[in-house]
């Protein structure tokens, strides 16, 4: 077998067989089951960067391991894509998985569910991994499926808690509303172009009407909507947190969410011949951006807020995927997956310190007692916010830019106004986290964390300051975009640059917003030049709509639940119980009714037998005269 | 030929009379006789009007058969007697629902 071919079967390979030995014989590895699963991992990695290394010299291939479906002119193979966009993500997958690994080996010591829970994390890495080197939309749909199950899974993973159970059903169902949408996408790009496969598709793209090609745009895109929490299907995200951290950080932050990105990027054929649907990617981003950055602003979950996060950061790269800045969103998604894993993981860090303790409320001077977390959280606090030299800088402001350019000025402002709320928010949490007067219950003993977690924490800060450096401005022109762009030279360019601003000064507009952000947060939470309760009053409604997340559940709950409820109840009360077992009970005691009063017919008096069978034949006799 | 069917159907109908309203078994047998001679005698009319041997044949038939059932009922009757100490029909009512 070629040696590419050998490597890019092994990287998924690999976590799976770690998921069948620690699911299997995981009682007999006891705690050696962690290092031996983030071994697995770390060999991906390593296969992955060698891959990545091979790709970038040399030019992408595909690859079939085994033909799946045979039938006629329909062929689905479990076959990869092994191209520069798929090895970016494959690289980032991998990577971020080693370090989360290796930190979940210190933040679930002495958990019960120890080996389990490796198993089904080298289960999602190797679901993530097919998911981004698949190379038809049936494989594609398959791990897009195995993803949502892992997290439902991971989510749910202390079961005994209700609530982290019922996060992870309210996970899967939300998904399976985006998925439907999925679903049906690819039943009608397959009933439009006849196959599945991508190369294939693309080709028959620019042939097919631009309304068909909307409608099955806009149904990917609803399960994208799904998978990466955006309005209106964010609601499963905040909840998701009950899951372990690192399993946050890694599925929620860095790879599962950004699916629906990879998605569209790997998709920019579609998007790109039909602007319509590239239009709705760029609204529902740009409101998510915004709404959820809003909604940060008040929450006191640390790990929340982290969520709402991510959830407006992924607004971003669906704005940047909606304009046609592939490379610029892909970018985003690469930083994003750092920073935004850092960030989980140092909050793991403070709850590990603090027992489990999320609520903002009951921490604060936490600085001087945990000095690597508190400065770590502070390096990706940095880069989320968009403050040079941090990654988020170059991302965020490659993004900006090109929206910017391209003439979009209404979610460019937009953008600009999440960024200023983005930076708000985030130092909001560490002022009242880290510094400031401590809060924390008197039982509580803080405490740095041990080697196995703060060392993952230090390699992610420091990525999260290298990283940007790919992507310097002007973007066009940077080693990233050089990479990454010839992926996306066949799409269709439907929103050519109409400015040409200077990318200084955007970029100055940009960390303006960011500064002011943390200026105002600084005033608000250290000087307490206003006190945060006056603000409360003086904006209650404002207030009151964003600490109870825009109503969102309510609503679904008013228009669906309840209705459903209703709905169900009445079914189940009244046409389960009275109409079905109704007419089931009524069948049966018809005949006991009835069979009662025939079997007085049968009473032993043999002259009536004798009377009866006389005048039978005599009947029949008769019908026979007269015939 | 008719006042044979005529005689043969009137012994009929009087032993299905008899079968129907006797209770006494020995009676009911005896009622069960005369129809199947009934229906012997409508046999040998009907075989002399053809000038057929079939329908004395069957009649032969017929009554080795009604003696051979007439032994069985019989037996039949003296193990009801035995059981029950009478022979009245209305006494074997035990084989219902």
């Amino acid at each position: 077998m070629d040696y590419k071919v050998l490597i890019t079967w092994l990287i998924p390979l690999l976590p799976l067989s770690g998921w069948l030995l620690w699911g299997l014989f995981g009682k007999y590895f006891k705690g050696y089951s962690g290092y031996f699963a983030s071994l697995f991992v770390a060999a991906s990695f390593i296969l992955s960067v060698i891959l990545f290394i091979i790709v970038s010299y040399s030019h992408g291939f595909t690859s079939t391991l085994y033909p799946w479906i045979h039938a006629a002119n329909f062929k689905v193979g479990i076959s990869a894509v092994i191209d520069r966009l798929s090895v970016v993500m494959l690289v980032m997958v991998t990577g971020v998985s080693t370090i989360v690994h290796v930190y979940s080996i210190g933040y679930m010591k002495g958990d019960k569910g120890f080996s389990r829970y490796f198993s089904f994390l080298n289960l999602f890495v190797f679901s993530m991994i097919m998911l981004v080197i698949s190379n038809n939309l049936l494989l594609l749909y398959v791990f897009w499926e195995a993803v949502g199950f892992c997290s439902y899974i991971l989510i749910g993973f202390w079961y005994e808690k209700k609530s982290a159970s019922d996060a992870g059903k309210k996970a899967f169902i939300v998904n399976r509303v985006g998925d439907v949408g999925f679903a049906i996408g690819i039943f009608l790009l397959f009933a439009t172009t006849g196959t599945l496969n991508y190369e294939a598709v693309f080709k028959m793209i620019p042939m097919i009407p631009v309304f068909t090609t909307t409608v099955i745009a806009l149904l990917l895109f609803v399960g994208a909507i799904g998978k990466s929490a955006q309005l209106p299907l964010h609601i499963w995200l905040p909840d998701a947190m009950e899951g372990p951290t690192p399993v946050s950080a890694l599925i929620h932050a860095a790879t599962m969410v950004t699916a629906g990105i990879y998605m569209i990027a790997r998709f920019h054929i579609i998007f790109s011949y039909s602007p319509v649907a590239s239009e709705v990617v760029l609204t529902i981003g740009t409101l998510s951006a915004f709404f959820a950055a809003f909604i940060a602003l008040t929450q006191f979950d640390i790990k929340r807020i982290i969520a709402y996060s991510t959830i407006s950061q992924l607004g971003y790269m669906f704005m940047a995927v909606g304009i046609g800045s592939y490379t610029a969103g892909i970018f985003h998604l690469i930083s994003h997956a750092i920073f935004k894993g850092l960030l989980f993981l140092t909050a793991g860090s403070v709850m590990h310190a603090l027992a489990g303790e999320l609520d903002l409320r009951k921490m604060g001077g936490l600085y001087s007692k945990m000095k690597v977390t508190a400065i770590t959280f502070i390096v990706g606090a940095l880069a989320l916010s968009g403050i040079p030299p941090f990654s988020g800088f170059f991302s965020k402001d490659a993004i900006l830019a090109d929206t910017y350019n391209k003439g979009f000025y209404f979610a460019w402002v937009i953008g600009e106004l999440a960024a200023f709320m983005t930076a708000f928010y985030i130092f909001r949490l560490i002022f009242l986290a880290f510094f400031g007067k401590s809060n924390l219950d008197s039982k509580v003993h803080a405490h740095e964390s041990s080697k196995m977690m703060t060392i993952p924490l230090i390699i992610m800060a420091s990525l999260a300051v290298i990283v940007g450096f790919l992507g310097v401005p002007p973007f066009n022109t940077s080693i990233f975009y050089n990479f990454l762009h010839v992926d996306f030279k066949n799409a269709y360019n439907f929103s050519p640059f109409v400015e040409n601003a200077p990318w200084y000064l955007l970029s100055l507009v940009s960390v303006l917003a960011g500064l002011s952000g943390i200026f105002a947060a600084y005033l608000l939470y250290i000087r307490k030049v206003v006190m945060p309760e006056w603000l409360k009053s003086a904006f209650k409604p404002i207030y009151a709509l964003s600490y109870n997340k825009l109503y969102v559940d309510e609503i679904y709950d008013f228009l669906i639940i309840k209705p459903l409820f209703v709905l169900f109840n009445f079914l189940w009360k009244i046409v389960d119980v009275s109409v079905i077992d109704g007419a089931v009970n009524g069948v049966a005691s018809s005949f006991a009714f009835f069979s009662v009063k025939v079997k007085k017919i049968q009473n032993g008096m043999l002259m009536s037998y004798i009377l009866t069978l006389s005048i039978g034949v005599a009947a029949l006799l008769f019908y026979y005269f007269i015939r | 030929m008719n006042d044979y069917l005529i005689v043969a159907s009137a012994i009929f109908c009087i032993g299905a009379l008899g079968v129907l309203t006797r209770k006494n078994l020995i009676i009911i047998f005896m009622s069960l006789e005369l129809m199947f001679n009934a229906a012997n005698l409508g046999f040998v009319a009907v075989s002399d009007y053809l000038h057929l041997i079939n329908g004395d044949i069957f009649v032969i038939f017929v009554m080795v058969v009604a003696a051979a059932e007439a032994a069985v009922a019989l037996g039949i009757a003296i193990a009801f007697f035995r059981e029950k100490g009478t022979i009245d029909i209305d006494k074997a009512n035990e084989l219902k629902y």
